[in-house]
């Protein structure tokens, strides 16, 4: 659950299955920032590392810098190089 | 009444998205329709299967209609994806934008589908013969 602790990180496409997972929680810290989770998810699921120099990441629905401070109860998302149409 | 965005796992009706979107000012509606073809990369293509981040598809699109308008004027546009399994020769991705010219029509109708390519969160996995593939659009990472 999206409790004031924490921050909900969604994963898409390739990185989905590279994480084995599409959503998860992670605990919210002060100064916390989008690069530091990415650091952190891929340290655990090293078959996402292929994939950092191309992700994208968005903070509650919008394209954010990976440097961004993330606030308890925000949405973090990581987005492979878009491929619609 | 057609919506102006829509996600969509039904198939698109490329006739039906300019239903009413022209004005007696309009001089011109351009309709784009992307379909699925049968080889890529020298790959029999069987199908593609689209995924989407529902959530964040709406605002990227309000974002590129705003950009349409500012860019080239254009105020009537629509934006339909299918999401799910899409087959050989089904539309993928339609896209109307009504003017009082075909000039800005065609132009936002081609920017449009190339922001849609470039930063609306879709992606497909195609299912070929032997296999299949994410495919990823530009690699450098959307910041802003």
């Amino acid at each position: 659950m999206t409790g004031s602790g924490a921050v909900t990180v969604l994963l898409f496409a390739a990185a989905r299955e590279a994480a084995g997972r599409g959503r998860l929680e992670v605990p919210h810290r002060e100064g916390l920032t989008a690069a530091e989770v990415w650091k952190d998810l891929e340290s655990e699921r090293p078959a996402l590392a292929p994939l950092a120099g191309s992700v994208s990441v968005a903070v509650n629905h919008r394209f954010v810098p990976r440097d961004t401070v993330l606030a308890a109860g925000d949405e973090l998302a990581f987005l492979p190089p878009v491929s619609g149409g | 009444m057609t919506e102006k965005f829509s996600i969509t796992a039904d198939p698109l009706d490329a006739n039906a998205i300019a239903e009413g979107l022209s004005t007696s000012e309009d001089g011109a509606v351009v309709v784009f329709s992307g379909i699925v073809r049968a080889h890529n990369k020298g790959r029999k293509v069987l199908h593609l299967e689209y995924e989407a981040y529902e959530a964040m598809v709406f605002p990227v699109l309000e974002r590129v209609a705003k950009d349409v308008s500012r860019r080239f004027g254009v105020e009537r546009l629509r934006i339909h994806h299918r999401i799910g399994r899409v087959d050989i020769g089904e539309s993928s991705v339609l896209v109307a934008a009504a003017s009082p010219h075909r000039g800005t029509a065609f132009e936002a109708a081609r920017h449009t589908m190339n922001e849609i390519k470039r930063i609306v969160p879709i992606w497909k996995r195609e299912f070929f013969e032997g296999g299949d593939v994410w495919v990823e659009g530009p690699k450098e990472p959307v910041t802003a």
